[in-house]
């Protein structure tokens, strides 16, 4: 194994002969001038992000911060969720509805997973402009495979975790990512385009995603 | 990788475009379905203002990391292992294929689940995992169509695009049922969720690719649409990882590029719905245990040709295929490679090697529409022609046949005949002598030898009575 | 303005029309055309085709011919694009730090003729009258290569006379590629018929490209459908007046061929 190891470096080097020595890796020129900063007044940002989202069949909603509990229990009364796998840190009062189940994740197993009627939980970061969410395990995220298994995804973003461009949103990422948090980036719910090129949505991942966003 | 033997004798590309240019509703599938993505395509970067900023920094992230591939190499393997993974160093197929093996075996398990991944089918891992006795469940859609068809791959990013819908629901009919399914995508998409469910819930070993690793942090990302490949290095105990070496980003910054080329690119939307990133293995989310095999077959093969080496820079989008009016019309098999259309006539001859794959860079009429789209600015057409004058020199070198090859002949003689304005204008002369008996009231409509391919659909207007030169000194003469 | 013509191995031997039409075009506008007899070909075949060390003596020639030419023009897309897209590759490969010198200026000082006309001469209008139904065909290198975008449409909507018709799908390769048509001659025929059925969807009676290689192609498939419509280059239609008409070729009648005696 260490001899496969030796044997690709070695081959590597040799084939970079043409590279002076004495050149680093970041002598070797990137003009980052794409956009990188946003500059859209924020409530366009989030009025963006809300439209791309549902762009891609997400149902996208707008509450304020008072309204949120009352907006929770509606989606999952509407969605028929009686049963919601939620992190362990999801706030209490983000658990509301009339005869809703509270599934707390402590290592819950994938069938167990796969039993729920649903997830609620919140995010790390929103882009705008290509409307997709990014989980990275923090507050009220809880494990990847929390928002994979069930049906159902109602997800909680504030609307100062919308930015505007994925630059910015990588940058957001970038603590999570140097302490080795695994992620996840959503687009709308899970889809194919393998038959024909056309889009259809709903394959293994959650077939359904309501997204709140809290403003004010 | 495979590929059908091309040298000495056989044309491999233009006997097997032949047949696959006959089939009537394979080329009906492809052109429907790369048109519809085109037009997509189109739709979602005329949108980015910055998208040929963002095109330029993608390129130039490439080289920055090809040119210090060794360092980058090195720090990925110190990331990774501090994030608690296993990294091995596979120099071809066989070693990577082995390695995989071996540690499903040690899991005792009979089958893994899969994620679309090109470098996999490239080493044809699932047949080396099944001699080894364990089923590879492909999960994606489009490659569980190709898998329960039992047929090849045609397309990087959608395998079974030479596939329509009725197709599809007579594979699935016949494979995984039920018998009653209709050909409504929607209802397809159903039955592989059906089918692949349990499975998912059931696999201690998965194994996906990656479409980018990052050296800084360990990070490796699958970008994926279905949420199968979420399943797949999220469930088992155990993820192994087949990358590319050349596979790698710098820095966690970069994926800002790369993250907004690629989705745009490819299944042209702005994001594709699911992309997962993990560093190494952890007791508290996903897989417990993870593997990071580091292929090279062949690769630092091409990274050894400084002017073919910008083909590493390729994130596998396939928008080249999508433009390609040649993979349109002959769909990707007839590249006999895992590999198929502009990206794949580059990259198969530099990794299977020139007497697999010389014939495919040839099997391009240099219209360029390739380099337009690729996101990472690779320029296709010119290391077309670069691989052809290395395919030309080595089937030379190789045998008699190769340098006795009539094209070889009459180009070199030409070459000689232009290098003076005497030569040239004998041999311009020789030319109006020398048609003659091929003519026939003003055109040529048969020609012989290897030139009558030109003639089964095309006239020839025969070589004027006078040059352009002849006028042209007869005119000063006169005045 | 003094202005040499390149005319391309090519449309010397076999399309000497093409270059008579420049000539005339660019007298009438009041250039001086000079035509270098020493020069024979640019490369491109040779290089296109996978064969680089023949190509470079080439390269070397033509830098060599035109060395002193203040402003080189010719009736061909790819010719130009193999000048000023390949040539620094060819002379960087060659190591020769003379040769990478001539070659950086050559680009600049060589244009395909709708570049001449509108970028260097700034004319829209060249006074052509050209009475027919015509389409136009963006030949690939001078589209993707030179990036001419509209140029010759520009040129031919200001002709005088010309119902300027639309070709669907334009931008797609008619399948020439050079020795592709031959060495993947089925898969180059089947972008033909494409290109083919567009061409005759428009009703014209020509169709016009800046390159008399795709022409070749296009004018050779329809002479054999019997399409009846003629491949004229953009130059010939340029070079038409009321007084003087360059005239349309009746396809495969030999008019072709047929030279315009000085």
């Amino acid at each position: 194994m260490n001899a496969a190891r030796d044997a690709i470096l070695a081959r590597v080097r040799a084939a970079l002969r043409d590279v002076p020595e004495a050149e680093r890796a970041d002598d070797v020129a990137v003009a980052r001038d794409y956009r990188t900063e946003g500059t859209l007044p924020h409530a366009e940002v989030v009025a963006l992000f809300a439209e791309n989202c549902a762009d891609y069949r997400a149902n996208v909603r707008e509450v304020d911060a008072a309204g949120l509990p009352g907006a929770i229990a509606e989606a999952l009364a509407a969605r028929g969720a009686r049963r919601l796998a939620i992190p362990a840190d999801l706030p209490a009062q983000w658990r509301a509805g009339d005869g809703v189940e509270w599934v707390e994740d402590h290592g819950l197993s994938h069938d167990a997973l796969s039993a729920v009627d649903g997830v609620v939980t919140g995010c790390a970061v929103a882009v705008a402009l290509n409307g997709t969410i990014a989980l990275d395990g923090g507050v009220a995220q809880g494990r990847r495979a929390l928002t994979l298994l069930p049906d159902y995804h109602l997800c909680v973003v504030h609307a100062e975790q919308v930015v505007e461009l994925v630059p910015e949103g990588i940058a957001r990422l970038r603590e999570a990512a140097l302490a080795g948090q695994p992620m996840t980036i959503v687009a709308g719910p899970s889809a194919t385009s393998d038959i024909e090129f056309n889009r259809v949505e709903g394959v293994h991942g959650p077939r359904t995603l309501d997204v709140l966003v809290v403003t004010g | 990788m495979t590929t059908s033997a091309s040298w000495p004798d056989v044309p491999a590309f233009p006997l097997a475009a032949k047949s696959a240019l006959a089939d009537a509703q394979m080329r009906r599938n492809i052109g429907m379905a790369t048109s519809t993505i085109r037009e997509k395509r189109t739709g979602v970067v005329e949108e980015m203002p910055d998208w040929e900023q963002l095109r330029e920094a993608g390129r130039a992230l490439k080289e920055r990391t090809l040119r210090h591939l060794d360092e980058h190499l090195l720090t990925l393997e110190e990331s990774v292992t501090r994030a608690g993974g296993v990294v091995h160093w596979a120099r071809d197929g066989d070693e990577a294929n082995a390695i995989v093996t071996r540690i499903a075996k040690s899991k005792g398990v009979s089958e893994v689940v899969k994620v679309k991944s090109m470098a996999t089918v490239e080493i044809e891992l699932n047949e080396a995992l099944e001699a080894a006795g364990i089923t590879a469940l492909e999960t994606d859609l489009a490659e569980l169509i190709v898998q329960l068809g039992r047929d090849r791959p045609s397309h990087i990013l959608v395998p079974a695009i030479h596939r329509n819908r009725a197709e599809i629901r007579d594979i699935f009919r016949r494979t995984i049922g039920p018998e009653t399914l209709t050909d409504e995508p929607a209802e397809l998409a159903e039955a592989a969720r059906r089918f692949l469910r349990e499975r998912f819930l059931r696999a201690r070993v998965g194994v996906s690719g990656a479409n980018f690793a990052v050296a800084e942090t360990g990070a490796i990302a699958v970008l994926e649409s279905e949420g199968n490949g979420r399943m797949c290095t999220t469930l088992p105990e155990t993820l192994i990882t087949v990358c590319g070496i050349e596979k790698l980003v710098p820095a966690w910054q970069d994926l800002e590029v790369f993250l907004q080329l690629l989705p745009r690119s490819s299944t042209a939307e702005r994001m594709n719905p699911y992309t997962t990133l993990w560093s190494g293995a952890r007791d508290d989310d996903g897989p417990r245990e993870f593997h990071l095999v580091l292929l090279d077959n062949g690769r630092t093969d091409s990274l050894a040709d400084e002017l073919a080496r910008q083909t590493l820079a390729c994130i596998r989008c396939s928008a080249c295929l999508n433009v390609c009016p040649v993979y349109e019309r002959t769909g990707g098999h007839a590249y006999g490679s895992v590999y198929p259309g502009p990206i794949g006539a580059i990259l198969t001859p530099q990794l299977a090697g020139m007497r697999a794959a010389g014939s495919l860079p040839f099997a391009s009429s240099l219209c360029g529409a390739c380099y337009e789209v690729c996101p990472v600015k690779i320029d296709i057409p010119t290391v077309l022609v670069h691989l052809r004058d290395r395919s030309n020199k080595e089937r030379a070198a190789a045998s008699l046949k190769g340098r006795l090859d009539p094209e070889r002949l009459a180009l070199k003689a030409v070459a000689k005949g232009f290098a003076t304005r005497g030569r040239y204008e004998r041999l311009q002369k020789l030319g109006r002598l020398g048609q003659w008996p091929l003519a026939r009231k003003g055109k040529i409509e048969r020609l012989p030898g290897e030139l009558g391919g030109w003639t089964k659909a095309r006239d020839l207007m025969p070589i004027p009575d006078q040059t352009f030169r002849e006028w042209w000194v007869e005119r000063e003469a006169s005045r | 303005m003094r202005i040499a013509l390149f005319i391309t191995c090519f449309n010397d031997t076999l399309f000497p029309r093409t270059g008579q039409a420049v000539v005339r075009l660019l007298e009438r506008l009041g250039h001086e055309v000079v035509f270098p007899l020493e020069q024979t070909c640019c490369g491109q075949m040779h290089f296109n085709s996978g064969y680089h060390d023949e190509a470079l003596p080439l390269v070397r020639r033509f830098a060599r011919v035109f060395r002193d030419e203040p402003l080189i023009v010719s009736p061909s897309g790819s010719c130009v694009a193999m000048v000023r897209d390949h040539y620094p590759h060819v002379a960087k490969e060659s190591g020769d730090p003379e040769l990478i010198e001539a070659v950086r200026t050559l680009g600049e000082r060589t244009f395909e003729l709708s570049e001449l006309l509108i970028d260097v001469l700034g004319l829209g209008d060249v006074g052509a009258y050209y009475p027919h139904r015509v389409t136009y065909h963006p030949s690939c290198h001078a589209l993707r290569m030179l990036h001419i975008g509209d140029k010759p449409l520009q040129l031919l909507r200001a002709v005088r006379g010309i119902d300027l018709v639309e070709l669907p799908a334009a931008e797609q390769c008619c399948g020439f590629g050079g020795t592709f048509a031959i060495k993947n001659a089925d898969t180059s025929i089947a972008m033909l018929d494409d290109k083919l059925t567009n061409v005759q969807e428009t009703g014209a009676e020509v169709c016009t490209a800046a390159d008399n290689s795709c022409l070749m192609h296009i004018g050779g498939g329809l002479s054999r459908q019997r399409a009846g419509v003629s491949a004229v280059h953009l130059a010939e239609i340029l070079a038409s007046t009321e007084a003087e008409p360059f005239g349309v070729p009746a396809v495969g009648s030999g008019d072709a061929i047929t030279v315009v005696r000085a």
